[in-house]
C-alpha cells in the first residue's frame, strides 16, 4: 500500500508524516509521531477515550483517517499544559481526584477542553450532556463533572 | 485501499463511477469508519469530500437552506437561522452520537447510512426536503425519502453522491418537531423516531401536514393518511387521537431487542401526537 504524504499542525507545531490510506489519526499519533496520549478504547467512535480536537471541534480520533489531517489544527493532551505549569483542567482533574486508572482522562480532558473554549460557563447538566461521549469506568463521573465546573470557574476569573 | 482527496465535484463522481464496487464517499466517516473496523469489511476506494469548496457550509438561499454534504451536525446546532426556521430538523440532527461524533456526522451520511432508524431522516422528510445528487450524468433532485429503499441500500447510481440536502422555506404560521423514544436520556439509537411539520391556515386550523415515521418500518414512512387526519383540525383530542391510531396501523416495525412489534405501533402513535403538539405550538408562534 502506497504511503500517502501529510501535511498538518499539531499543538501549534507543523508536522509533516507518511501514513497508509486506512491508517486513522490515532494510530499516526501514537505510532508514529509518539504522541500516546490519546488512547484506543473501542476504535469505533463509543468511548471517548482517543479525544482530540481538530479545528476547533473535540473528535474520536479513532474515526478519523491519517490522511483527512491535512491542512487540519490538531490538537491533542500533550499540548494542554504550558511547559510545567498545568492547565486548570489538569489541576483540577489531580485536586477532585476525577481520574483513577486514567485511561479515559486525555480523552476527558480534551472534550472538557472544546466546552470551556466555547462555553465557560456551562451548567452541571451540560456538562453532564457534553461528555457522554467520554466513558470512565472507575470514577462515577461526578468527581469528573465538578472538576471541571470547577476549572470553569478557575479559568474565567484568569480572563477577568 | 485508496485514498483520495479531489477538489471538484466532477472528479468526484469520475472516481465514484470508475471505482469498484467498494468505492464510498467519506464525509464525518463516523459510519463509514466504523464499519471499517469490521474485519470482514473492506474498502478499495474512499473520496473524501471536505476540499470541495462549498461542501461545508450551510447557504441561505431565495427559497430555502442548502446544507453541503460536509457540514457537520454540531454546526447546524450553531446555525441560529436555520435552527429557528427548522427546529425539528436541527434537533434530530443534534441527537446523533455524542458531541464528538456532532463534530464529525452528517445529515447526508445519516441518509445514505440507510438505517431505519436514523434520526436525521424523519425529520427532514416531515420538512420536505429534498437531496441534490452529483452524478456522471449531471444533476437531478430527489425527495430525500427516494434515497433509502432497505437497511443499508439507497436508490443512488453508479458514480452518484449527494451534495447537498435543501430545505425549502416552510412559509409563515409553520412549524416542525422530532421525537424519539430510547431507553435513556442519550447516546442511543432510535426504538421509534417521528417528524412533523405543520402549517397554520390564518385561522389556526392546519392548513397542511407531513408525518414522517423512523424505526418501524425497513425505511422512511411518509404517513400520508396519518397527516390527513389532522389537517383542517386545531389539534384537539379527536384529531390527536386519530393521528396515533393511523401512525400505529400503518406502521411495519420489527421485533428486536430495542422493542417488540406491538410496543413500537403503540409508541408510534403516542409520538406522533407529541411532535404534532409541539410543531402545532411552534406554527401558533411562526
Amino acid at each position: 500500500m502506497a504511503s500517502l504524504p501529510v501535511s498538518t499542525t499539531i499543538n501549534s507545531d507543523d508536522v509533516e508524516y507518511l501514513c497508509h490510506a486506512d491508517e486513522s489519526l490515532l494510530d499516526v499519533l501514537r505510532d508514529r509521531l509518539g504522541l500516546m496520549g490519546a488512547k484506543e478504547g473501542c476504535g469505533t467512535g463509543d468511548c471517548g477515550a482517543c479525544s482530540v480536537i481538530m479545528d476547533g471541534r473535540v473528535v474520536c480520533s479513532c474515526l478519523v483517517l491519517g490522511a483527512e489531517a491535512e491542512g487540519r489544527n490538531i490538537e491533542t493532551i500533550e499540548g494542554m499544559a504550558d511547559g510545567n505549569t498545568l492547565h486548570p483542567l489538569q489541576q483540577k482533574f489531580i485536586e477532585h481526584a476525577a481520574l483513577q486508572c486514567g485511561i479515559c482522562t486525555p480523552g476527558f480532558l480534551m472534550a472538557a477542553k472544546a466546552l470551556l473554549d466555547t462555553n465557560p460557563d456551562p451548567s452541571e447538566e451540560e456538562i453532564r450532556f457534553w461528555l457522554a461521549g467520554n466513558l470512565c469506568r472507575c470514577t462515577g463521573y461526578d468527581k469528573i463533572v465538578r472538576a471541571v465546573a470547577d476549572a470553569a470557574i478557575v479559568m474565567r476569573e484568569e480572563r477577568a | 485501499m485508496r485514498y483520495e482527496r479531489p477538489a471538484t465535484i466532477e472528479d468526484v463522481t469520475a472516481l465514484l463511477a470508475s471505482g469498484g464496487e467498494k468505492s464510498f464517499v467519506l464525509a464525518g466517516g463516523t459510519d463509514l469508519l466504523v464499519r471499517m473496523k469490521n474485519d470482514a469489511f473492506e474498502a478499495d476506494l474512499i473520496v473524501d469530500i471536505k476540499a470541495i469548496e462549498g461542501m461545508s457550509d450551510v447557504t441561505r438561499t431565495a427559497d430555502g437552506f442548502e446544507i453541503g454534504a460536509a457540514v457537520p451536525c454540531a454546526a447546524l446546532g450553531e446555525n441560529a437561522e436555520l435552527s429557528r426556521v427548522w427546529p425539528g430538523v436541527v434537533e434530530a440532527a443534534n441527537l446523533i452520537g455524542s458531541t464528538q461524533i456532532q463534530g464529525r456526522c452528517t445529515i447526508s451520511g445519516n441518509l445514505c447510512n440507510a438505517s431505519p432508524a436514523a434520526d436525521s431522516v424523519p425529520a427532514m422528510v416531515a420538512a420536505g426536503a429534498l437531496a441534490r445528487i452529483a452524478g456522471p450524468d449531471g444533476r437531478r433532485t430527489v425527495p430525500v425519502q427516494d434515497i433509502p429503499q432497505g437497511p443499508g441500500k439507497t436508490s443512488l447510481r453508479k458514480g452518484e453522491f449527494i451534495e447537498a440536502i435543501v430545505l425549502p422555506d416552510p412559509g409563515p404560521r409553520s412549524g416542525d418537531a422530532y421525537l424519539r423514544f430510547i431507553p435513556r436520556t442519550e447516546m442511543d439509537i432510535a426504538v421509534v423516531g417521528v417528524g412533523v411539520q405543520l402549517t397554520l391556515a390564518e385561522d389556526g386550523s392546519i392548513a397542511s401536514a407531513r408525518v414522517a415515521l423512523g424505526a418501524v418500518g425497513p425505511k422512511v414512512i411518509e404517513a400520508t393518511e396519518a397527516a390527513e387526519t389532522i389537517i383542517g383540525t386545531r389539534l384537539d383530542q379527536p384529531a390527536l387521537d386519530a393521528l396515533a391510531a393511523v401512525c400505529s396501523e400503518v406502521s411495519t416495525p420489527i421485533a428486536d431487542k430495542r422493542g417488540t412489534v406491538d410496543f413500537r405501533k403503540q409508541v408510534v402513535g403516542v409520538l406522533a401526537a407529541r411532535a404534532a403538539k409541539i410543531a402545532y405550538q411552534r406554527a401558533g408562534e411562526d
